[in-house]
């Protein structure tokens, strides 16, 4: 096999190991570029912080936009093609030792172990081998044994499988490329502004032309909402978002940073907002009928708003403000046709009270905002974190679990039965020497054997 | 006791451990030994108590969140940090000496995270994008994984003395019984640098990946490039070659312990250089 893949440079190119460490030194190395170096800034800011001629070279070679340039991608491609085809090579081998024929070992191999010890038995061969196999299971090794030339070989192994682990981190890291490029490939990332009162059908590619992409149901924003610590700090931004289709609504849930909405393969995130200038939003309630309705006032362009059930007229004349915490006050006209109508400030955010002749009114206006949404469909992300949840858990079986085996040859020479005990493990050499040592112990004790012990 | 007067105490008994640590080095004090490992584990209980004193005043004050979402309280939980995974090298070792080259990490964390006058250190309610569970999980993942790489390279620095001690022996021929010649063997330093390593290697992958999925979580982009991002990533990278040198290509000693102190670097400035010398995303830890 070695000979066939000898004569292939190419292949034994992209199998080497010093490639890999050259690939990710060289990834290491050459991401920090972009950490320093603003990623995706206007042309003109790169000349004004480097000058004409070192912006240029920078655009020539995608510094700007470094991991999206066609040489980062090409060594990601060479680091995961390197990863394919290292695996692919070792795959064989290690296949060979997870489902290796361990009792046909050379007994010369099991004569040389590092971890070895050798026990004469007082009772005849098969007896002695009866007694090794209790022992051995008592000590939580389930032995297999096969006749051999030199006498009876007894095995058995824990976590043969964990050698795997090895190809299930290599693949971990595989699949999650693979799920970033399905994600690339059909999914997008997109964004939409969308002011309280309004909805929409389409959103807005967030990267290249901006193209609109139709959502295939439409999204309304019923509300925008943001909350503030006492300390001034932002507590929370909330915007109640309801997808319908043909008019039904079929979802309505009030998002906020962490916490997005989905509905047809995309994810809506609460992302910015933008106060409407000139517009506002007003509840008014009317005390006798309980009756509440929103309203959207413009000022200056308006002059009043009617709400005709209530036969209510009213809207801004004037604002004044912001005070220092940014807040406004609003200068409101109100007529409901008995008697003259009212004239007042009232402050943002702030519900007051309009005492009338024949009725009292609840308002209450803040600025109108738009909430940013951003959206994104990526089929792949699952794919991701089947490779995440991949690599944790070779990692852990790498590092954490190991490969023990156990052999016991029992053999008669001129009448005496001895036992060679001896094992390996390819990790936790330390955790492995003291669980032979247990077991010498359980040999050396035993009253099966009735034989000294003996190196 | 409040938690900043806990914290307080935590400095100087970090200190005080840090100092008798290295007088069982220097004077070959093996007396103090257990005096100083007892004022660790001090430490750290106080230590553990002032932070959960932190939490549970950070409820009082009506915005309840556990103490990860800031500068000064992630380098609290990287002395934390650092102090429980020694003790347990020191038991597992059963060797003190190392702990005049690991403990002062945590004493120089908790002293940064008092002193400095980089940033605030008032509990403050959490803005919008950190109300998740998912700061808790990404930071103790990833700060762990940090305090292990710090006792790596604690350990670095640790073999490389005792190496060039060695290295001096062999070409002098001189037999004289140094201070450094009481460093544990350069074996077992080499294992102790290769195990601290791995164990931070998995931590800190658990840990970008929490990031990962909070990020998706927050802004549908489980990795965007952003130089926190990427820094992780590149320190990442570090530790994996430095595995794969080890167990392909056999490399160990000399180099390995070079790698671990390269690799704290790296450390150091995904979490310090990117937060005060780049901008980004993650720049909570410069308010
Ligand atoms: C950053 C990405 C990588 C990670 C996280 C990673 C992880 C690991 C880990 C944890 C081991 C230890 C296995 C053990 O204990 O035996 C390992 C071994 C190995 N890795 Fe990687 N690896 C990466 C990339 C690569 C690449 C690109 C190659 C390509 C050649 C490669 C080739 C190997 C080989 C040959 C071994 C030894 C396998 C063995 O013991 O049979 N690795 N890798």
């Amino acid at each position: 096999m070695t000979k066939k893949k000898q004569g292939n440079i190419v292949w034994n190119f992209f199998a080497s190991v010093k490639l890999a460490l050259f690939t990710l030194f060289t990834l290491a190395a050459t991401s920090i570029i972009g950490t320093i170096i603003p990623q995706n800034e206007m042309a003109s800011h790169y000349v004004h912080l480097y000058g004409q001629t070192t912006a240029r070279i920078f655009q020539i070679l995608s510094i700007t936009n470094m991991y999206q340039s066609w040489w980062f991608r090409a060594l990601l491609i060479l680091f995961s093609t390197n990863l394919t085809i290292c695996t692919i090579e070792r795959l064989p081998n290690i296949w060979r030792v997870v489902t290796l024929d361990n009792l046909s070992t050379s007994i010369s191999r099991l004569q040389k172990m590092a971890i070895r010890r050798v026990f004469k038995s007082g009772v005849n061969q098969e007896q002695t081998g009866l007694a090794v196999q209790k022992i051995m299971h008592q000590a939580g090794w389930q032995a297999d044994q096969r006749a051999r030339d030199e006498g009876t070989l007894f095995f058995s192994q824990k976590g043969a499988w964990t050698r795997l682990g090895v190809i299930m981190v290599h693949t971990s890291i595989l699949t999650i490329f693979v799920g970033a490029l399905i994600g690339k490939l059909y999914g997008f990332k997109a964004g939409v502004m969308l002011p309280e009162g309004s909805s929409t059908n389409i959103v807005y590619k967030s990267s290249g032309d901006h193209s609109p992409i139709p959502l295939g149901f439409t999204l309304r924003c019923n509300a925008f909402n943001l909350s503030y610590y006492d300390t001034g700090m932002p507590k929370e931004y909330r915007s109640d978002l309801t997808v319908s289709k043909n008019g039904k609504d079929l979802l309505s849930k009030s998002i906020v940073v962490n916490d997005p909405l989905q509905f047809g393969g995309l994810t809506f995130y609460q992302s910015s907002f933008q106060a409407i200038p000139g517009q506002f939003a007003a509840s008014l309630t009317s005390k006798s009928t309980g009756a509440k309705q929103k309203f959207f006032l413009r000022y200056p362009t308006e002059r009043a708003r009617l709400w005709p059930a209530e036969k209510v007229r009213f809207g801004i004349t004037d604002i004044a403000g912001p005070n220092m915490r940014q807040k406004y006050r609003y200068k409101i006209w109100f007529s409901d046709g008995k008697g003259s109508p009212s004239t007042f400030w009232i402050d943002q955010n702030h519900p007051v009270k309009i005492e009338r002749p024949g009725n009292n009114y609840l308002l209450l206006v803040k600025p109108r905002f738009a909430t940013g949404l951003q959206i994104a469909k990526d089929p792949g992300v699952w794919v991701v974190y089947i490779g995440c949840i991949m690599m944790i858990l070779g990692l852990i079986i790498i590092f954490f679990m190991s490969h023990r085996r156990i052999w016991a040859l029992v053999s008669e020479n001129e009448g005496e039965s001895s036992i060679l005990l001896c094992g390996t493990s390819n990790k936790d050499k330390v955790g492995f020497e003291k669980v032979m040592t247990s077991l010498y112990k359980g040999f050396a004790d035993s009253q099966f054997l009735r034989g000294e012990k003996h190196e | 006791m409040n938690s900043s007067q806990l914290l307080g105490i935590t400095i100087f008994a970090y200190l005080l451990a840090s100092i008798l640590y290295i007088a069982i080095f220097i004077f070959r004090a093996k007396k103090l030994g257990v005096v100083a490992s007892l004022v660790t584990v001090a430490a750290w209980l106080i230590q553990t108590a002032g932070i959960i004193m932190r939490w549970v005043e950070s409820y009082k004050m009506g915005y309840g969140h556990a103490p990860l979402s800031n500068m000064y309280e992630s380098l609290v939980f990287f002395a934390w940090a650092i102090a429980i995974i020694y003790l347990w090298i020191e038991w597992k070792f059963k060797n003190r000496l190392i702990g005049a080259f690991v403990v002062p990490f945590a004493f120089i964390s908790m002293a940064y995270a008092s002193f400095s006058t980089e940033f605030g250190r008032t509990i403050k309610p959490l803005v919008p994008a950190l109300q998740s569970n998912w700061l808790i999980g990404h930071v103790v993942t990833c700060f762990i994984g940090y305090a292990s790489f710090a006792i790596a390279c604690g350990l670095g620095f640790m073999y490389i003395l005792k190496d060039r001690r060695e290295q001096a022996k062999k070409e002098n021929k001189q037999k004289s019984d140094g201070l450094i010649d009481t460093l544990p063997q350069l074996r077992l330093i080499d294992d102790a640098i290769y195990k601290t390593i791995v164990f931070g290697f998995v931590w800190l992958s658990t840990g970008i990946i929490a990031g990962a999925i909070w990020a998706n979580t927050a802004w549908g982009t489980y990795w965007s490039w952003d130089p926190k991002e990427t820094w992780s990533l590149i320190t990442w990278f570090v530790y994996a070659s430095a595995l794969h040198a080890r167990f392909v290509r056999g490399w160990n000693g000399r180099r390995i312990a070079w790698i671990a102190i390269l690799g704290f670097v790296s450390v150091i400035f995904t979490y310090y250089g990117v937060n005060f010398l780049l901008s980004g995303l993650h720049s909570y830890g410069s308010a």
